[in-house]
């Protein structure tokens, strides 16, 4: 185990005793918590709330979140796929743009075809760079009351924020008519099989009519205002809940009455969502990889193709056209887990490419993995070799979700 | 003293082949060091769980050093998936890395806590790697390996100064 150096009681964290290869939050290393670095991350409305129910604390993206709380990382998880789980997502950046020109706008940035969504339908996308390079993915949602409301990744914030104020300039300076404003608000996610059951008490409305990524604004269990989108990170039917600050520990609270409720934390949340297949933005998609390369080609709408009217259009539709020389392919193995940055060897022990994310798939109990190889490659059954800690490790090239999807899609 | 040649060895008998969820009542051994002043650790038992500030532990017992990992680092590691460890035969030295143990979440080294070499792998853990959370001190055994120099024990913590760091 690693040298844990002169902790105190007080620090209980799991940096320490965890080695230099990490199974990455986001990438991120867990920082060490002391007592005084706790004071210079981000907390959340339900901090204390995490603290009280036995949340492990990490340094996720300059938040304090939990890592995990009672529960093992493997009931967390399992319990999300047979119940449901409640997790605090308010780290997630919320923004509304409105104005008359908002779509225009929002359009101008994204590959998403927003102007062909329904009322309160809405779909995950991408902010593009110019050379066909995902700055950030993010969902963004057409409401009926005059806005677009977006939710994106907390380790993209300033990024983001610094990318589209600087856009909204020139937009403006154009005469157009749009607005953003960043939302104060905490977001909740409830999600698995069971999440119906306990949600629909809460609600007037019914909850068959709500699709999948489609969202409303109803009281939730009494707490008033509050944004339900049924959407998640985890593969389970779920909603992600926005509401008011000083609203979410009881919202929170009201939830968990349920005991099926479970909280869950980081940990569980960056398993469930590798077996479901999703991307972790800064290890499997980044700057330097294209929705192309990524297998995100379906979030470019029909017509923007056609239009090529979004950031980095001349490479995305080149390798539309041409097939792209690298992509995103799911791999399965046994014995040591293979991480982030683990090198990907063909038959004969070249490299071709290298791991993204990958962790131990609780559901499968095998291992499972995100990483970028060849399109030659690309064929499903495909052996390759995984080089973890010296050792090879077989690995057969899957389709992903590993696990299937439960997503909502009708009575 | 004679009589310490008999008690140290009778006492760890009795106290270290305890059950997998109970604890060395470190009371009594804290007593030994009185009635064996002097005592050197010189023989081929040595009565005491040490631990390595890498949250090691090794119990060395007829010659041979059972090695696994501590309470807190189990639990701090969370649920263990698989457990990459030597083969017999395999030399180890003092602080070297042997092995490491993966969790959902991360991987983590294992550093020798003596020098000697590997004699027998917990064949337990392929199939049931949770052992390590489970029966740390216990089934969740590691390796056994012999013991090239006992001297290296006595710059481990006691269990009781392990413990006043990492109890939790």
């Amino acid at each position: 185990m690693m040298a844990m150096g002169n902790l105190g009681r007080a620090v209980r964290t799991l940096r320490a005793v965890l080695g230099p290869v990490l199974g990455p939050v986001a990438g991120l290393q867990l920082r060490l918590l002391s007592s005084s670095t706790q004071h210079e991350l981000k907390k959340t409305p339900l901090y204390e709330f995490h603290l009280e129910h036995g949340g492990k604390m990490v340094d996720f993206a300059g938040w304090s979140l939990p890592v995990l709380y009672t529960d093992s990382l493997i009931t967390s998880h399992l319990h999300t796929r047979s119940k449901c789980s409640l997790f605090d997502v308010s780290h997630m950046l919320q923004t509304t743009i409105t104005g008359k020109d908002r779509v225009k706008f929002v359009e101008s940035l994204t590959v998403a075809d927003i102007a062909g969504l329904k009322d309160n339908q809405g779909t995950l996308s991408l902010l593009t760079n110019d050379s066909g390079g995902i700055i950030d993915d993010l969902i963004v949602t057409k409401t009926s009351d005059g806005s677009l409301y977006i939710v994106s990744n907390a380790g993209c914030m300033q990024k983001d924020m610094a990318h589209i104020e600087e856009r909204l300039k020139v937009f403006q300076g154009a005469r157009y008519d749009a607005h953003m404003e960043v939302m104060d608000h905490a977001l909740l996610a409830l999600q698995g099989p069971a999440m119906a059951k306990i949600l629909q008490p809460g609600l007037n409305g019914n909850l068959s009519d709500l699709p999948f990524m489609c969202s409303i604004v109803t009281s939730v269990f009494g707490i008033p205002d509050c944004r339900v989108t049924r959407c998640g990170y985890t593969g389970e039917d779920g909603v992600e809940i926005s509401v008011e600050q000083t609203n979410a520990v009881q919202l929170a609270e009201l939830l968990l009455n349920n005991p099926d409720v479970h909280l869950a934390g980081l940990g569980a949340r960056d398993s469930l969502r590798l077996e479901a297949g999703l991307c972790l933005y800064g290890n499997d998609i980044s700057e330097h990889t294209t929705p192309v390369e990524a297998g995100l080609t379906w979030t470019i709408g029909k017509r923007r193709r056609q239009a090529a009217d979004f950031p980095g259009a001349s490479v995305i539709l080149e390798q539309i056209a041409n097939k792209p020389a690298r992509r995103r392919l799911g791999l399965v193995s046994s014995g040591a887990p293979a991480r982030q940055h683990t090198a990907i060897l063909n038959k004969e022990q070249e490299p071709i490419g290298e791991v993204t994310s990958g962790c131990p798939s609780p559901c499968l109990k095998k291992n499972i993995a995100m990483g970028y190889l060849p399109t030659g490659c690309a064929k499903a059954g495909t052996p390759v070799l995984l080089e973890v800690r010296k050792k090879l490790v077989e690995a057969v090239v899957t389709k992903m979700p590993f696990v299937p999807n439960n997503y909502f899609t009708g009575p | 003293m004679a009589s310490c040649r008999v008690l140290r060895p009778l006492v760890a008998a009795v106290l270290f082949r305890v059950g997998a969820h109970s604890r060395p009542p470190w009371n009594a051994m804290s007593l030994l060091p009185s009635l064996c002043r002097g005592f050197s650790t010189n023989t081929l038992t040595a009565a005491a769980r040490k631990f390595t500030d890498k949250h090691e532990w090794v119990l060395v017992e007829d010659g041979i050093g059972t090695v696994g990992i501590s309470h807190f680092a189990q639990e701090s590691l969370g649920d263990v998936v698989f457990c990459g460890l030597p083969e017999v035969g395999d030399k180890l030295h003092f602080d070297g890395e042997f092995g490491a143990l993966e969790s959902v979440k991360a991987a983590s080294e294992l550093y020798a806590p003596i020098s000697g070499t590997v004699q027998e792998v917990n064949a337990a853990l392929a199939e049931n790697p949770a052992l390590v959370n489970h029966s740390c001190y216990d089934e969740g055994w590691l390796i056994r390996m012999t013991v090239d120099d006992l001297s290296e024990l006595d710059t481990l913590m006691d269990e009781q100064d392990y413990e006043k760091i990492y109890r939790h």
